[in-house]
């Protein structure tokens, strides 16, 4: 059996690999040879450290081995085509008076000034490019920028087409969910074979224990916990293992996607509102034991803390995640200017540390947006017996 | 980055850093007062740490 999963998961790598190879072959051929050439700068890492922390059309193994994804775009009808038909078009701009900006065709032997140049990713077959992360209907000459105030860019002439895709995060996604699914698929069918879990289940079991007696029961109650249960389960589950993907060099940052926490969010959000209690109103729109006009007081505070609620899960994941992914390839950064063997120890050494610290911080965040979820259900199924 | 974004984020972080500080030092005082609520304990002072994480990095964004 164990065997038989090492072989499968060297067939994918195999395959991914064929697929990322393939791909290369023809998107390095338009590239300048002098780019290989440059050293690592501070700005390099800056640029590189941005770029992870966005979501991609491409999954990138290596520097420069992309495997192209899907994407999936509403232009007057579904569109699906693959990113692989994407070629990065370097073009300068030019400022009209009115400060719109219109892009030119940069030639190779062109020399513009650093903030005078800028790219996007043009299709071959098809007339989309892809600016900033947008896909738009247009190629570079079509494409009108204009400055506003604060002296940013910002597209006029198109807007950006509704995008389906399925990219970098989408598909990270999908994998851990199929690998929790396989996890907890194995750990059920051996409690058929008797009480005692087997393979990866031993490790499963005492935490969905520790869930459920240190977390649901404690929070929710004896009476109510269990309808919350696969719920809290899930979603510990999943923001542990995506957090864990995140460890990691695969390059991927899922929870670092506010996106995906605002969802996550959203669905607590949605249970703690439509499970409530009456009590549980009660206290949002007239709070016992207070004075009348105190209730008028509080009622608008409560409200709106029903939505800050769910709004601190969302921004707290995303942005420990997101800082530690930052600061962690900072110092990844930091070993490559090392200009002695002392520093480079010393930046190694830092990385690991802070590399085994965001270990815990997986578990942390994950453990404690379960933790926030249980309290916020916990509160909307209290029961209170007496006025106070 | 201007210098008030860098003094405010600056400030943001002494201050959740002595929120948290305190709090993990009362836990402490509370738990070597009795090892049997350690668990408890625990749980508390996780999710008060979290909650003023959470009132930090809101105010690290907005500046």
């Amino acid at each position: 059996m164990r065997r038989k999963f090492s072989l499968l998961a060297l067939l994918f790598i195999l395959f991914i690999g064929s697929v990322a190879f393939a791909h290369d072959n023809h998107s390095h051929a338009g590239e300048h040879p002098e780019a290989l050439a440059e050293k690592d700068t501070p700005e390099k890492v800056k640029g590189f450290i941005k770029h992870h922390l966005k979501d991609a059309h491409y999954f990138e193994l290596f520097h420069g081995v992309k495997m192209p994804l899907p994407i999936i775009i509403w232009d007057e009808g579904l569109k699906v085509f693959s990113s692989g038909d994407f070629k990065k078009k370097e073009v300068k701009e030019a400022r009209a008076a009115d400060s719109t900006i219109t892009f030119q065709k940069l030639g190779i032997n062109d020399t513009v000034a650093k903030d005078a140049k800028d790219y996007l990713y043009e299709s071959q077959t098809s007339g989309y490019s892809i600016f900033h992360g947008k896909i738009i209907a247009a190629k570079h000459a079509d494409i009108q920028l204009k400055l506003n105030k604060e002296g940013k860019k910002k597209l006029v002439s198109h807007s950006a087409l509704l995008d389906f895709s399925i990219t970098k995060t989408v598909l990270m996604t999908f994998i851990i969910c199929v690998l929790l699914f396989l996890a907890f698929r194995g750990l059920s069918s051996s409690y058929r074979k008797g009480p005692i879990p087997s393979g990866f289940g031993r490790l499963l079991e005492p935490l969905v224990l520790f869930i459920r007696d240190d977390i649901a029961i404690p929070n929710i109650g004896e009476k109510h916990y269990k309808k919350y249960m696969s719920y809290l389960l899930t979603v510990f589950f999943f923001i542990w293992f995506v957090n864990l993907a995140g460890m990691t060099p695969l390059g991927i940052n899922i929870t670092g996607n506010i996106a995906i926490t605002l969802s996550l969010a959203l669905i607590t959000y949605l249970i703690t509102q439509f499970t409530a209690n009456k009590s549980y109103w009660g206290h949002i729109f007239w709070m016992p034991g207070v004075p009348v006009p105190m209730k008028f007081v509080l009622m608008p505070i409560e409200l709106l803390g029903t939505i800050i609620k769910p709004f601190s899960l969302m921004i707290r994941l995303y942005a420990n995640i997101t800082a530690g992914h930052v600061v962690l390839m900072s110092l990844i950064g930091l070993v490559f200017f090392a200009s002695n063997l002392f520093s480079f120890g010393a930046f190694f050494g830092l990385t690991l540390f802070l590399g085994v610290i965001e270990l815990l911080v997986a578990f942390l965040q994950a453990y404690i947006f379960t933790m926030l979820t249980a309290l916020y259900f916990g509160a909307a199924v209290e029961e209170h017996h007496d006025e106070h | 980055m201007t210098i008030p974004n860098i003094v405010g984020a600056g400030l943001i972080v002494i201050g959740a850093g002595l929120g948290i500080g305190k709090i993990g030092g009362s836990a402490m005082d509370a738990i070597a007062r009795q090892p049997e609520a350690t668990s408890k304990i625990q749980t508390a002072m996780i999710i008060a740490a979290a909650l003023i994480e959470g009132i930090g990095f809101a105010a690290l964004f907005a500046a």
